[in-house]
């Protein structure tokens, strides 16, 4: 028993050193040659615009259902107008960047992991270094750029649609006047809030990249293991989004509020 | 294309002949308390082949990994024309590389691009060749292994043994004066096996590259052993080797990790060896 845990330990700090050591390499990467400017392109592609639709409708619906509860619920205090601040404050400091962040975990953490984990198998990456290429400069480096600069952008994206959809419920469920959301999304925003809902997406972007591409390199025992690398990276880098989102919020509001 | 300033690390650079291609000495490693490979030691002349042979899991695509770099040996030392490179860091590893080509198990082909784009890789991606050139070479080298109308394919498009002349091609395309090829012919019908052997007797004799072949497949490794190519009158011709050209292919035994055998193909099947023996019936 004690020898398991002793194994469980040595292998959790193994992961750690070695996530840590991914992510040395990739900003040594970012900052130095060669530096693979077509596969950044490509993978800012890939990643923001390949998100695109699942982020306009996540924000969407996610803005609409929750102008739909919070009617309700505002009802009993006869404060319906006020829904839109409690939609823009909630879209733009947490909803927009922790959901944006979970979908990213879905799809873009999981296709990494998959997509690097083939290659891992099928022996892809050591011919990329007996080609005399270095896979974290050529794969990782782009794939972590793409995410930290795509998250927030895509993050910005889904809170506007969010505000609209719940634009569209106030006005022709809950009956509230168009002006009055408006003014009410407007009130219900501090700068503060801004920079909240802003600098979060840039950490929870790097986040799910950096896992997905270390789970990925880390890939054993074929196509099987292709399968446990992507289910693991989806796993980790959701349950990463909300523990890194609780993190930075705490120390974010050390400094703005 | 890569926005690099490096000088041109590949297509023939200059190496003094007498030097070694490869030499290995005393090479050993283990995982945990598996031992992989024990006091492993051998040459490799230019232009000369080594053919490694051994059953699944004696540690012949081991010893290319670390020739390779890509795995580190726990002891021992490995040198390429005439550079330690056991100790190297990665980066410099890379320049190194450029002297290598490797054929992978199962080609190891990116999937992804098309089969010019494979075999241009190293040549689009760490060089800065002109386009037209490297396209040049490509269609040069896919012409050399008899594959030039597929070039625009994918690699899912071709046949097994038509993805492995696609890694031959790759591996060769950046001029390397050193191929290894990791079970090149595994899992082949004996014909299309026999035409990637053809290429590799040609890249030896009519390309002069040194080469150290991984099999367990002895009728391939007879036939690269006592083969040769000639070039006739314009006319590519594969002959019986004479009995020096025989000599310059020395095969190398591996029993779980260590050197059982050394010596040419004759010595091979003189050999009364127990365990050779086994493993040539």
């Amino acid at each position: 028993m004690a020898s398991l845990v002793v194994n469980g330990v040595k292998r959790g700090l193994l992961e750690v050193q070695e996530y840590v050591r991914l992510q040395v390499l990739t900003v040594r990467g970012v900052f130095s040659r060669p530096f693979y400017f077509h596969d950044v392109v490509e993978q800012f592609d890939s990643i923001g615009l390949g998100s695109l639709t699942v982020v306009l409708l996540t924000g969407f619906f996610t803005g609409a259902v929750l102008a739909l509860q919070t009617g309700i619920t505002l009802d009993q205090f006869g404060a319906r107008p006020v829904v839109g601040r409690l939609i823009s404050a909630s879209m733009v400091k947490e909803l927009g960047p922790v959901l944006t962040g979970l979908m990213l975990a879905g799809r873009v953490g999981s296709g990494i992991a998959a997509e690097l984990g083939s290659m891992v198998v099928t022996d892809q990456i050591n011919a990329l270094r007996a080609l005399g290429t270095d896979p974290i400069r050529k794969l990782v480096v782009p794939r972590v750029l793409a995410g930290f600069i795509m998250a927030p952008v895509l993050t910005v994206i889904s809170d506007g649609v969010g505000i609209v959809g719940g634009w569209l419920v106030a006005v022709f469920q809950l009956r509230v006047v168009s002006s009055v959301y408006w003014s009410s999304i407007l009130k219900g925003l501090y700068l503060e809030d801004a920079w909240m809902g802003l600098i979060k997406p840039f950490c929870l972007g790097f986040v799910i990249v950096s896992i997905g591409c270390h789970v990925g390199l880390r890939t054993t025992g074929g196509t099987q293991g292709v399968g446990r690398s992507t289910t693991n990276a989806v796993v980790a880098a959701s349950v990463a989004v909300i523990a890194v989102d609780f993190f930075v919020t705490r120390v974010l509001i050390s400094f703005f509020y | 294309m890569v926005t690099d300033t490096r000088p041109q690390a590949v297509l023939e650079r200059p190496i003094a002949d007498d030097t070694p291609a490869i030499e290995v000495k005393h090479l050993s490693l283990a995982f945990d308390d598996k031992v992989i490979l024990r006091d492993v030691s051998f040459m490799l002349e230019r232009g000369h082949t080594k053919i490694i042979l051994g059953a699944s899991g004696s540690g012949k695509s081991t010893i290319l990994k670390l020739i390779l770099g890509l795995l580190r040996p726990d002891g021992g030392e490995i040198w390429i024309n005439g550079e330690r490179t056991d100790t190297m860091r990665e980066r410099d590893l890379m320049s190194v590389r450029g002297h290598l080509g490797m054929v992978f198990q199962e080609g190891a082909l990116f999937d992804s691009l098309t089969v010019a784009e494979n075999v241009g890789y190293k040549l689009y991606e760490e060089t800065e060749l002109p386009l037209a050139d490297v396209r040049r070479r490509v269609e040069e080298v896919l012409g050399f292994v008899g594959l030039q109308e597929h070039i625009d394919k994918m690699p899912s498009a071709l046949s097994g043994g038509q993805r492995r002349r696609v890694a031959i091609a790759r591996a060769m395309a950046a001029k390397p004066g050193i191929l290894l090829y990791d079970e090149a012919t595994t899992g082949l019908d004996p014909i299309t096996a026999t035409s990637v052997d053809e290429e590799m007797v040609k890249l030896r004799d009519l390309e002069d590259v040194s080469s150290i072949i991984v099999t367990h497949q002895l009728r391939d490794a007879f036939f690269v052993a006592e083969h040769e190519a000639t070039r006739e009158q314009g006319r590519l011709r594969i002959i019986p080797a004479d009995a020096q050209k025989c000599d310059e292919a020395e095969f190398i035994m591996l029993k779980e990790g260590v050197v059982v055998f050394e010596g040419n193909a004759h010595e091979l099947r003189e050999s009364r060896d127990t365990y050779i023996t086994t493993f040539l019936s």
